[in-house]
């Protein structure tokens, strides 16, 4: 087992499905030669070739729908979305197309697609490289959506998503990309995409969060813990849609607390989501208010660093959030 | 002419009971009034003299129309206009000022809700106003709080809260619960055996005239109501009183009470003094420091002293645990501590539980003489009164002393007034001791 | 003259008497089929129509090159004449006009006109207009990575080519040399606005400029299409490349039974058009040709009739699926 970053995991995880079944293969913006901006792919067309790691025209909408074709017949695809920001012209394809095929067959037509897309405010992204995009996603029946956070977790996941014949969008945090190192297992390690992952058990309160926001989070649960004596429980989803609500609730019904933290605006968020399952589903457990802590209602994170700084809910403001719900 | 009663509309005066001229006192009816709902007397909002009557008598008239002026004694709290303008305008209020918020019964209340104008205008007298969050979370719980009360049967009201404000949160009602639960049943902790007075059923209501007022009884009242009934059923209460030489203490105090309060930033009263005096004492006399047990005595080995704190509408027995391991400086600062937390409503739950013997502190309120009621199932209470200066004999020759009374109420069934003397007689003779060269901080 | 003129233009196209037969019945099916719908809606039986009438020859002319259930149809929503070419019946097409829990489409999920078929190959189409072509590009491109002759036809109307979704289909194909045809059957109206006011210059001619054969054929002639079909396909099979195809023909209904089409065009537009009614182009094209008689053209009709009443009888009488089924077949299981 060897240390990596979620860069090398989701690399081994594509290089391992590719290598297990010829079927899988890899299309978008500049994966090929370039090896991906993000150089998550680098080395695999050496290794796969022209074709099965396909460098495609600029066309988001031609990148999934094709791999919807691509799937329909015999293949898995994994398209890449160079940043989640661009998703929006293959809106049609993942949410009318993608994601109702089975529907919309009575079961005949599956689309074992999946689309990864570099999620998340990052230094210099600005508004059109730092969007987070689950929510436009996360009310499409059909289509699953999955964020993992950790390395482990997100090599585990992404084979799983492979393996789904669901279409599954698959949000990789990019500012986490060299951030969080840890073992990632070799191979047979098995995340489903229907889990989600208690990462600290805590009986004083909960805190449900992906992404970034979840690492700061594990942080100053650490922090409250030695210095306060405050226990907090730290729930990730991994899987945004359909999710786990089981996992969540139990939690908030041992706890009676929940925060749930996001960089996503905060209107309309897969965060507004969680608070309603908590509220409607374990409303006699709660001992406070449901808070979400969540970037403002605001386009996106400015370029400026201050700006985008003050965007994204800081160490500071995820503290103090959990401070209030704890003495409530 | 005032609002008397829903859809009244109009009303007859039917006859003055004052002339122009006269005075009247605040309250002091002005007039009889027939409307078709009520035959009523019209106090008086304001005190002051009847400047004019506006309405004959047998006239009808509307709600809200000006029937008479009446001259204040004084300017108007509200909006005074300055001094030199008093002379040009005659103090003259008009009345009543608005049928809807003129009832003439809440003359007084009216002009305070005027004067609370002033802070805030949207402010109101309350009622029918939305309360803040935070007014909102002192009253009220959350759902698992108001699930797990209605699982266990627990009046949430009578447990103590940690939260924000004094709110009740889940671990204070599981702690609660499971302290409750885990007492046998002769023997549970003092703060959380309030049994809901026998009446709570469905009382036998007593006749109400009018004029009476009816206070429904806050959770606070009603705690205190069940537990000092509880006590005086429960436990036969016997009661005997010294008389303690407190001159040289008082002058300690006098000489002290400064440099204290500048170098603890508390206020030095008696009450360190005696629940020191107390302490030492019990250990002297351990059955003061125990309980009945249905069918036997426990005696408590640590000594936590609740004090008693009068909230103004309410009381409260916040503890000093091992209240023998402090000085009077520790004490001082302890129960200062403690009171602060009571009056701002902070008690955490710990604050008033496992007290085993309570100094009640009436003196503080000029009582000089009381017969207090025991903290159930401790058993006693010692209760200080206030210092007074009296002349006393001392060696045959009359001199002005510092006087105080100290008392004890014990349940008879754990002791016997000997006992009880010789403890009360203890901490009188600690508190003569005291010298204005004690160093006894 | 005429006859060895004519002859001459089947038999070069290999077609022999049995197919030109089955073409003609196959165009005469989908018409009578839907003129059944028609009828089933003006009675309140069906809530919506969405008609093929004029575009037979062009779907069935290209359709009659596929393989079923090898070739991929990714078929637009007047198709009709297609599925019912590569294998779907006109009892399921009822079926699924009047949302019965038999329709093979989509169960009574979607409108009539969304066709889907996993056995026969035919993708399951949905109403934003377009969509069908980058998923047609994949599905090529999936034959040509794994070296196979199979191959893709897209279809949809005039105004299908009016979104990006086309191009960066073509383009795609094109860079490629993907496996598809794209048939574009020009129909002239989309809903309410004509061709002239949707499609800048030549359709068939912007192939050229993703560097592949684009023709334009008489889409109300069925050996035209035919043949440009057979052409395009054979190219594709051959591995090299796409062909589009822009069939001209016209759409003899309204958009749907929704629709009310004298608000934006003449009577006389649409009866001219009616002389050129693709299956009695055919129709003269087969007497002319002594392959088929009168005699033989009633029995046919009369008996295509018979089996299309058949089959809305059938329709009508199927069950409804369970209201709680709408809840199922949301994921494919893991």
């Amino acid at each position: 087992m060897a240390e990596k970053n979620l860069l090398q995991a989701i690399h081994d995880g594509l290089a391992e499905e590719m290598r297990s079944d010829e079927s899988v293969m890899i299309l978008g913006e500049d994966v090929g030669r370039a090896g991906g901006v993000f150089r998550v792919t680098q080395g695999l067309q050496e290794e796969f070739g022209p074709e099965r790691v396909l460098d495609t025209p600029l066309a988001e909408s031609l990148i999934v729908g094709s791999a919807i074709g691509l799937s329909v017949n015999g293949m898995r695809p994994v398209a890449e979305i160079q940043f989640a920001d661009f998703i929006p012209p293959a809106f049609d394809q993942i949410v009318n197309e993608a994601a109702k095929f089975y529907y919309r067959s009575n079961g005949a037509w599956t689309v074992p697609i999946t689309i990864r897309a570099p999620y998340g405010v990052v230094p210099g992204g600005a508004l059109y490289h730092s969007q987070s995009i689950e929510a436009w996603f996360c009310n499409t029946p059909g289509l699953k959506v999955v964020a993992p956070t950790f390395p482990a977790d997100a090599k585990a996941m992404l084979k799983s998503a492979i393996r789904d014949p669901n279409p599954v969008l698959f949000l990789e945090h990019k500012r986490t990309y060299r951030l969080i190192k840890e073992d990632v297992p070799e191979d047979g390690h098995e995340v489903p995409l229907n889990k989600a992952r208690v990462h600290r058990e805590g009986g004083d309160i909960t805190v449900v969060s992906y992404g970034l926001m979840l690492y700061t989070a594990l942080e100053v649960a650490g922090k409250l813990s030695e210095e306060l004596g405050i226990e907090t429980e730290v729930v990730e989803p991994r899987t945004l849609y359909p999710m786990d609500r089981e996992t969540i609730l139990n939690s908030v019904k041992k706890t009676g607390k929940l925060l749930v933290i996001s960089e996503a605006n905060i209107t309309g968020s897969v965060s507004g989501e969680i608070a309603a399952i908590v509220s409607q589903e374990a409303f006699e457990w709660l001992d406070a208010p449901v808070i979400r802590l969540g970037a403002p209602d605001v386009p996106a994170a400015a370029f400026a660093k201050p700006m985008m700084d003050f965007f994204v809910p800081s160490a500071e403001k995820i503290e103090a959030a959990m401070l209030e719900l704890a003495r409530y | 002419m005032p609002q008397l009663g829903e859809s009244v509309t109009e009303g007859t005066i039917t006859r003055w009971l004052k002339a122009e001229g006269d005075e009247v006192a605040l309250d002091e009816p002005l007039a009889e009034v027939d409307t078709d709902k009520v035959n009523a007397e019209l106090p008086s909002p304001f005190a002051g003299t009847v400047e004019k009557l506006l309405v004959s008598e047998g006239t009808t008239v509307d709600v809200g129309t000006e029937i008479a002026l009446v001259a204040g004694e004084e300017s108007p709290a509200t909006e005074a206009p300055p001094k030199e303008n008093t002379a040009a305008e005659p103090p003259t209020e008009e009345f009543p000022a608005a049928g809807t918020e003129a009832q003439p019964a809440a003359g007084g209340e009216r002009q305070r809700a005027v004067a609370g104008t002033r802070g805030s205008r949207s402010g109101g007298n309350g009622r029918g106003t939305v309360e803040d969050a935070q007014t909102l979370r002192l009253a009220r719980s959350s759902p698992v709080v108001r699930r797990l009360a209605a699982e266990h049967g627990v009046d949430i009201r009578e447990v103590p809260g940690s939260g924000v404000g004094g709110r009740v949160t889940k671990k204070d009602i599981e702690g609660h619960i499971e302290q409750k639960e885990r007492a046998p049943a002769g023997l549970q902790e003092e703060r959380e055996t309030f049994e809901p007075p026998e009446t709570a059923a469905s009382p036998e209501r007593l006749p109400v005239h009018e004029g009476d007022r009816i206070l429904d009884l806050t959770p606070m009242r009603r705690a205190i109501a069940g537990r000092m009934s509880l006590s005086k059923r429960e436990a036969p209460h016997a009661w005997t009183m010294v008389e303690a030489d407190v001159t040289g203490l008082a002058a300690l105090r006098e000489r002290e009470k400064g440099a204290f309060m500048e170098r603890e930033g508390v206020k030095l009263t008696y009450l360190p003094f005696i629940v020191r005096a107390v302490v030492e004492s019990l250990k002297e006399n351990p059955i003061l420091n125990s309980v009945w047990d249905g069918d036997r005595i426990v005696l408590r080995k640590r000594i936590n002293i609740g004090v008693a704190v009068d909230l103004e509408e309410a009381l409260i027995v916040p503890v000093i645990p091992d209240a023998d391991e402090l000085n009077v400086t520790g004490l001082a600062r302890r129960i200062d501590a403690v009171v602060k937390r009571a009056r701002g409503s902070q008690l955490s739950p710990s604050d008033v539980s496992g007290g085993t013997f309570t100094v009640n502190n009436p003196g503080a309120l000029g009582s000089v003489v009381s017969n207090p009621i025991i903290n159930h199932p401790q058993a006693a209470i010692l209760s200080a009164e206030a210092v007074v200066k009296r002349p006393v004999v001392v060696d045959d020759a009359i001199a002005i002393r510092s006087m105080m009374n100290l008392e004890v109420s014990f349940d008879h069934r754990i002791l016997d007034g000997g006992v009880a003397l010789r403890f009360l007689n203890a901490v009188k003779r600690r508190l003569e001791e005291y010298t204005p060269e004690s160093g006894g901080s | 003259m005429t006859t060895e003129k004519t002859r001459a233009r089947h038999e070069t196209l290999d077609l022999e008497e049995a197919d030109l037969k089955s073409i003609y019945r196959a165009m005469l099916v989908a018409r009578r089929v839907d003129e059944r719908s028609w009828i089933l809606n003006r009675q309140g039986k069906a809530a919506f129509v969405i008609s093929c009438q004029g575009q037979e020859a062009a779907q069935i002319g290209a359709a009659y090159n596929l393989r079923p259930g090898h070739d991929y149809l990714y078929p637009y929503y007047r198709d009709s004449g297609m599925t019912l070419l590569l294998g779907q019946t006109p009892r399921g097409q009822f079926l699924s006009l009047l949302g019965k829990k038999e329709d093979p489409n989509s169960a009574g999920r979607q409108m009539p006109g969304h066709f889907s078929s996993r056995e026969l190959n035919i993708v399951t189409s949905s109403a934003p207009v377009g969509v069908q072509y980058p998923q047609a590009a994949g599905t090529a491109l999936a034959f040509k990575m794994r070296g196979e002759d199979g191959v893709v036809m897209a279809c949809g109307g005039e105004a299908s080519t009016s979104g990006g979704d086309w191009h960066e289909a073509m383009n795609f194909s094109g860079i490629h040399d993907l496996p598809v045809i794209f048939l574009v059957e020009n129909n002239v109206y989309a809903i309410s606005v004509p061709s002239k006011f949707q499609v800048a210059g030549s359709i068939a001619k912007r192939a050229e400029g993703y560097g592949f054969p684009g023709h334009e054929v008489d889409g109300n002639d069925v050996l035209a299409v035919y043949e440009a079909a057979k052409e395009a396909v054979e190219r594709a099979r051959r591995g090299d490349g796409p062909t589009l195809i822009e069939a001209k023909t016209y759409r003899m209904t309204a958009h749907s039974s929704d629709d009310d089409d004298r608000r934006y065009r003449e009577r006389e537009e649409i009866e001219a058009w009616r002389l050129k009614d693709p299956i009695i182009r055919f129709e003269k094209y087969l007497f002319e040709n002594g392959l088929l008689d009168e005699d033989e053209k009633e029995a046919m009709d009369a008996e295509i009739k018979a089996f299309v009443a058949e089959a809305s009888d059938y329709a009508e009488n199927a069950p409804f699926a369970d209201p709680e089924e709408a809840l199922d077949r949301v994921y494919a299981e893991v």
